[in-house]
């Protein structure tokens, strides 16, 4: 017993040095040497709220108001009451918005990603269908030819990993920054 | 396809890392050299010097235990002290306070015993330093037990000689699990997230990557985040979102073929494996299915395709999906997605893996336990079946490993149920339960299924803890949500613990008879089919009831609630 207390206390000691201090002091030293921008949090991965503006595109609805430093999920249940309220302000926001520009946009032709919240509440990434739909206003909006909107689009859709790995993406946050340039 | 396609390569990528680090850890702790003797060696000899221990000396079962709580509860009280102290603590960027004592409770309970069950959102109550010098040492250490207790086993139904009294020696293993394992492939690990867009600085988000590493690769699944593995910075692409369910499931698969090797019989390591394979296959395919459809709720305001409530594009369905198959069949709990909202069908995945007592793949080391118990289970089962004295690897199987077997498995489900009756039966498990009617019970239910199996996911909803502004000032916990919790987690880990190394110490001394005609055979699929028969009817007759009132409820009807 008494032999056991001493190595353990000696044990949680000489583990925390190593495991909670050396280890990740070193990685953070080798991380940003690196990849110095992408270890300090690389914006552009990160939602903006843009939402219900019509100059830019709207990312994905957020539980947190698109707030990266108190982050939540929504919690919304599958069989939720309110959740149906939600999504129906939801699928309202986004006819409204988009309606004027997309003739014969109905609520099943809405994207799910457009209407439901994301994992994080800062995803940056929308579908290409709800991209497209919110092309036609940008151009309209900004005057500019659809044609250009779509190319900026394709220029700042991440693919999959590697080819395979995850879902392809429409990046708002640098698709925005592309549109104010 | 390509969804299937993603989970096809997943499933081919980590069953062939099994023979590669499954037979490194046989190596790892069998005392043979491996390759990175040169490098770890110095600093394993000077680690057995500064701790004192006499690596000589195997210790027989009672003195492994002994060895291991002593340890365990010594590290909770350092914890503690750690999480209770943040006003003092470097790196303290946002002047953080220390959460009140029984949320702290729950939180260090849940990392010691690799639960990483978390009341409190990482980034608005803990500082860096409680991060990575608190919680990410239990990472580390609450991994290491688990593999030691599972090679302590393997050792005792593995020994073929006369008169052995000893299982290994608890700092020896516990040192190389750290060293030889768990430490350089963090290291690796890290790089490669980093390179994925996670985070690692002590300026504005906090070492992110080396704890994200290792809280999938220990199967612990605390998350820096409040939002875990679904925030960018902790998994940023797809390729990051792969690397980190390999690293949850790669151990704990591995440890099959580890164990096939140290008993001489790779087939027998394959056999288990297979039945683990065959659980986790059914729940993917099950819960990817059923995330391809929308909500009941959904439906009800004209949405249809994929629900996406609560996931993230990136990783899409099928990288959702797989994620909770893979972070429910293990112990691991970190989430990529929000569980709270998956649709009632793909919600019973994560009950049902739960229910199994994680033992497929199970948690790093406590997957394999947990089976090996089940193993013993079966071939009793069969034995009478057959109306023969059930014998594994020739060692007969009496009444008195039967019932420290039993114990062992029972304790969890118990714990599970009578916490959640002591939830939902009186008035003091109210105040945790965000969601009505079903939804409601299924938190319940869940938050202490996860935390009596050690998992940690959660129906988010379900909460112990208020904090109006971040950094815990005017914060507090729901005492009765927060003790019950923790105290599940410490009884549900180390009570199997204990009895795991019990049978250890009983099968170390068994006889070793010679295989006859009538000996039933534990390397064949037919064995792996009644090893899968006995985990699922014991999952289940224990638990369907109780998961019938919950999301099975759901999942039957369009009702809202």
């Amino acid at each position: 017993m008494k032999k056991n207390l001493i190595s353990s206390a000696i044990a949680v000691l000489v583990f925390t040095v190593l495991l909670g201090v050396a280890y990740p002091l070193v990685m953070t030293g080798v991380a940003q040497v690196g990849w110095p921008r992408k270890a300090s949090g690389d914006m552009a991965m990160i939602a903006k709220d843009t939402k219900g503006n019509p100059r830019y595109f709207a990312p994905r609805p957020s539980a947190t108001d698109y707030n990266p430093n108190k982050t939540s999920f929504s919690n919304r249940g599958p069989n939720q009451a309110s959740a149906r309220f939600f999504y129906r302000d939801q699928l309202k926001a986004y006819l409204k918005l988009n309606g004027p520009y997309n003739p014969g946009l109905t609520n099943a032709k809405v994207p799910a990603d457009a209407v439901e919240t994301s994992g994080s509440g800062v995803d940056p990434h929308i579908s290409e269908a709800n991209a497209l739909i919110q092309a036609n206003r940008i151009a309209a909006v900004r005057s500019i030819p659809l044609s250009r909107v779509k190319q900026l689009i394709d220029e700042n859709t991440d693919g999959r990993s590697l080819g395979v790995l995850g879902e392809p993406g429409v990046n708002t946050t640098t698709l925005n920054q592309a549109l104010d340039r | 396809m390509q969804g299937w396609l993603q989970i096809i390569v997943f499933c081919l990528v980590f069953t062939a890392c099994v023979p590669f680090l499954g037979g490194y850890m046989a190596r790892v702790f069998t005392g043979e050299r491996v390759f990175l003797a040169p490098v770890v060696g110095p600093l394993e000899r000077l680690l057995y010097r500064v701790l004192r221990v006499d690596t000589g000396v195997s210790q027989g079962w009672k003195s492994y235990a002994g060895s291991l709580l002593v340890f365990s509860g010594t590290f909770w009280l350092f914890l503690y002290l750690i999480l209770r102290t943040q006003t003092l603590h470097p790196w303290n960027r946002q002047d953080f306070h220390s959460a009140p004592w029984d949320v702290t409770f729950n939180t260090v309970s849940s990392f010691i015993t690799n639960t990483n069950w978390q009341f409190y959102g990482g980034e608005t109550t803990m500082t860096f330093f409680s991060q990575m010098a608190g919680l990410a040492v239990q990472n580390f250490v609450s991994a290491a037990v688990g593999i030691v207790v599972a090679i302590a086993l393997i050792r005792a139904i593995a020994n073929r000689r006369q008169g052995a009294t000893g299982l290994g020696n608890f700092w020896q293993d516990l040192t190389r699990a750290l060293l030889y394992v768990l430490l350089p492939i963090s290291i690796a690990g890290t790089i490669v997230l980093v390179t994925q867009g996670v985070v690692q600085d002590l300026g504005h988000w906090g070492p992110v990557a080396s704890q994200e590493i290792i809280k999938e690769l220990g199967t612990n699944g605390g998350g820096f985040f409040n939002v875990n593995s679904a925030f960018p910075f902790e998994n940023g692409s797809g390729l990051s979102n792969f690397v980190e369910m390999l690293a949850i499931i790669v151990i704990p698969a591995s440890l099959t073929f580890t164990y096939g090797r140290m008993v001489g019989s790779r087939r027998q390591g394959w056999t288990i494996f297979g039945a683990m394979f065959t659980l986790f296959a059914v729940s993917v395919v099950v819960v990817y299915l059923a995330e391809m459809h929308a909500t009941a709720a959904q439906h009800a305001a004209g949405l249809t395709g994929a629900n996406l409530e609560g996931k993230e594009l990136r990783f899409g369905t099928p990288g959702s999906a797989l994620w909770t198959a893979v972070t429910t069949v293990t112990s691991c709990g970190a989430v990529n997605a929000a569980f709270q909202s998956l649709t009632a069908v793909g919600s019973i995945v994560p009950f049902a893996n739960l229910a199994y007592g994680e033992s497929a793949f199970g948690g790093v080391g406590t997957g394999l336990y947990t089976m090996l118990l089940y193993v013993l289970l079966a071939v009793f089962i069969g034995g009478l079946m057959v109306g023969r004295t059930p014998e594994y690897l020739g060692k007969k199987i009496e009444a008195r490993e039967v019932k420290l077997v039993i114990l062992g498995l029972l304790v969890t489900p118990l714990t599970v149920l009578l916490a959640t009756a002591l939830a939902t039966g009186t008035k003091y498990g109210a105040p945790s339960v965000f969601a009505e009617g079903p939804q409601g019970f299924s938190e319940s239910l869940y938050a202490y299924l996860s935390q009596a199996n050690n998992n940690g996911s959660a129906f988010a909803g379900y909460t112990g803890f208020y904090q109006p502004n971040a950094g815990n000032l005017g914060s507090h916990g729901i005492t009765f949500a927060d003790l019950v919790g923790g105290m599940s987690m410490m009884v549900a880990r180390f009570t199997p613990i204990v009895f795991t190394l019990a049978v250890a110490g009983v099968m170390l001394k068994k006889r070793v008879a010679p295989a006859g005609l009538g000996t039933m055979r534990t390397d064949t699929p037919t064995f792996g089919g009644l090893l899968v028969g006995t985990v699922v009817l014991i999952g289940a007759l224990t638990f369907f009831p109780a998961i019938l009132l919950g999301p099975a409820v759901q999942s039957l009807t369009s009702h809202l609630f």
